[in-house]
């Protein structure tokens, strides 16, 4: 590693840093600014109760404080109690949630990357052709749908009408149409980077000289060009983590999927402040490293572009 | 000057006789004038837009779309929050015990064109209502990103140095923050606030969309602020700026005249590019039950409340699900057409 691409390393990890201790006192001021005490809403309990329960949670002291605390408790992996589900902490909710929204959103991830790099090539290199023509309108289709069109879509195709897959997440197999569904618009979107950069790279010098060579088509795409094609992709791989956990919050929903999305959604039907803290800061964190491993990726594999 | 008085000719001169010449005539004349009239920028773009067949259908499918949303309700014969507990889901075309006994009396009756929700709303309307809201969130979300975009650029890149440097750390940090996750953070936070808010705006907006205009005018903004940022900062360093700074051009003229003309482009891509994406949030908490507030129906809600009777009624999920689709299908194709249009350059 040189040393500007580790003074770039080093800023971008910086920024990456500040953008999720920014995350951190975003969701802790906001979550604070409502008036609402979390306990308020059940209505058996007298005001001692409630004060009791404010002191075990520590909402009694003064905000900056509570803040610093939790600041201190992240750091040592504390995400506090969560007062949805009692009894449990909530980075044992998170991480028990996880196991699945991760496993899902992977496969997703990497399913959309697969097929994206194959189709966009496809493409590139049927330019104008039929094959060129329906991926493109395929693709245009695909970013136009939100997820849960989608999924709520292949479910009552898939699940309801044609009965091939299950359509809750616990059965065998259930897991399918949540991966698909997930995985289209990435798919899509990858495709498209991958046909707009494929054509570029087929345009250079260096491909017309090994054509000129005489080497042959096969080898000149997989040995010369792919590699150079793949730039792009990388940079997309923090927004698509974006995509996919945001993603999965309804599809999770939709499948009944015991992940993190649905954690989500459920803990700010349970108005668990804690809860819904820790989600949130969990997944901006999750897509702030992503973004940066992204970036980093793409300057180490492309030397050329301006480290400035 | 001799040459004038010269009067004897050299033959061998090669000095031409105008007497040997006869006049252009006008006709003549006209011809030589350059055969295309100079078009301004925005024409030609507008004409290149108009010959892209695919992006001119979208704009009519848009136009079509508002027109059908901002119209239709004001004589459509049912409201979205009317309830009529002996027509529960109905299938599209389909009436009610209470409706047939009331034609076959010989009265008539306004079809359900898409039929009827669990609670007996006439569905048409309702889609009609959502595909509203989504387009309103559109275009509120182009015109907030185009206002704050275009300043906070335009200062940044105006001045550049250490006052562009900071500022662009600024949306450096905020274009990495996930947008969603605030939103949905934001419209639980103020969920409480909107419900007991007096204003009854607010109030019909609901949480979600107070969320999303706050959200959009806080972050959505940076996209639109680095593009016109980046377009000042090179415009200001081009020759015909340098030239015209040099005969004299007043910094008002440059600003008229060349920067915001070389904007334009610029601006009217991202902001096209930006509506689709805001249909899909707004669409998306909606979903989650964050957005619009009942009985108000958003694309996304009507399709969230489908579900519960998607085995039997899929066509109350097929209705909202093609709008949307329709939609953003239509912006999307518009924008790339918009692209293509104003950036030849950004062609891919």
């Amino acid at each position: 590693m040189n040393g500007k691409l580790l003074h770039y390393f080093v800023k971008r990890l910086l920024m990456a840093l500040l953008t999720i201790f920014l995350v951190i006192a975003i969701t802790f001021f906001v979550m604070h600014a409502i008036p609402a005490s979390p306990f308020s809403s059940e209505k058996a309990k007298s005001d001692a109760v409630i004060a009791a329960l404010e002191a075990k949670y520590g909402f009694d002291k003064p905000v900056p404080i509570q803040f610093l605390n939790y600041l201190k408790n992240i750091l040592r992996g504390d995400f506090g109690l969560s007062t949805g589900w009692v009894g449990n902490t909530v980075i044992e909710l998170i991480i028990g949630g996880f196991s699945y929204s991760a496993r899902i959103g992977f496969t997703a991830g990497f399913l959309a990357i697969i097929f994206g790099v194959i189709l966009g090539s496809v493409a590139a290199l049927q330019r104008g052709k039929f094959l060129d023509k329906l991926i493109q309108i395929l693709t245009t289709a695909l970013v136009s749908m939100p997820s849960f069109v989608m999924a709520t879509l292949l479910l009552l195709l898939f699940a309801l009408q044609l009965g091939w897959l299950p359509s809750m997440g616990n059965q065998p197999g259930g897991l399918i149409l949540p991966v698909i569904s997930l995985s289209l618009y990435p798919m899509a979107y990858v495709t498209r980077l991958q046909r707009s950069s494929m054509l570029d790279v087929l345009g250079q010098d260096y491909i017309r000289t090994a054509r000129a060579k005489g080497v042959k088509n096969s080898r000149v795409i997989f040995k010369h060009a792919l590699k150079n094609t793949l730039t792009p992709v990388i940079t997309y791989a923090g927004p698509m983590m974006a995509y996919i956990l945001t993603g999965s919050m309804v599809v999770e929903n939709i499948f009944s999927v015991p992940g993190l999305g649905r954690l989500f959604t459920n803990s700010m039907l349970r108005t668990d402040y804690m809860m819904i803290m820790g989600v949130t800061i969990f997944l901006a964190t999750m897509i702030i490293l992503m973004n940066f491993l992204g970036d980093v990726l793409y300057k180490v594999v492309d030397p050329r572009i301006d480290l400035s | 000057m001799s040459e004038k008085k010269e009067t004897f000719k050299n033959p061998l001169s090669l000095q031409i006789d105008p007497k040997l010449f006869e006049k252009a005539t006008d006709e003549e004349k006209a011809q030589q004038v350059s055969m295309r009239e100079s078009v301004s920028f925005m024409r030609d773009a507008m004409r290149r837009l108009r010959r892209n067949h695919i992006a001119m259908i979208s704009l009519c499918v848009i136009v079509l779309v508002a027109l059908i949303a901002f119209i239709v309700p004001t004589f459509y014969p049912y409201t979205y929050t009317k309830q009529d507990v002996s027509a529960q889901n109905l299938a599209p075309f389909q009436f009610s015990a209470k409706e047939q006994a009331k034609i076959d009396r010989g009265q008539h009756i306004f079809p359900h064109i898409m039929g009827t929700d669990a609670l007996g709303r006439d569905y048409a309307i309702r889609v009609i209502y959502g595909t509203r809201i989504s387009l309103l969130v559109g275009i509120f979300s182009a015109l907030i990103v185009i206002v704050i975009g275009i300043i906070y650029g335009a200062i940044s890149g105006y001045f550049g140095g250490k006052v562009d440097m900071i500022m662009m750390r600024i949306v450096d940090i905020i274009y990495s923050l996930p947008d969603v996750l605030i939103v949905i953070l934001l419209s639980v936070a103020i969920k409480d606030w909107v419900s007991t808010s007096k204003s009854d705006l607010i109030a019909r907006l609901g949480a979600g969309m107070v969320s999303i205009f706050i959200v959009f005018g806080l972050l959505y903004w940076v996209s639109m602020a680095r593009q016109v940022r980046g377009q000042i900062l090179s415009i200001k360093e081009q020759e015909y700026v340098l030239a015209s700074k040099a005969i004299g051009a007043s910094p008002s003229r440059i600003i008229r005249k060349h920067m915001i003309p070389n904007c334009v482009s610029v601006i009217i891509i991202v902001a096209a590019m930006q509506i689709p994406s805001a249909i899909f949030t707004e669409s998306f908490l909606s979903f989650l039950g964050l957005g619009v507030s009942v009985p108000m129906p958003s694309l996304g809600s009507l399709a969230s409340d489908a579900r519960t009777g998607l085995r039997s009624y899929p066509y109350q999920l097929i209705f909202p699900a093609l709008s949307i689709f329709l939609i953003v299908l239509s912006f999307n194709l518009l924008g790339n057409g918009l692209r293509d249009a104003f950036d030849p350059k950004l062609r891919s």
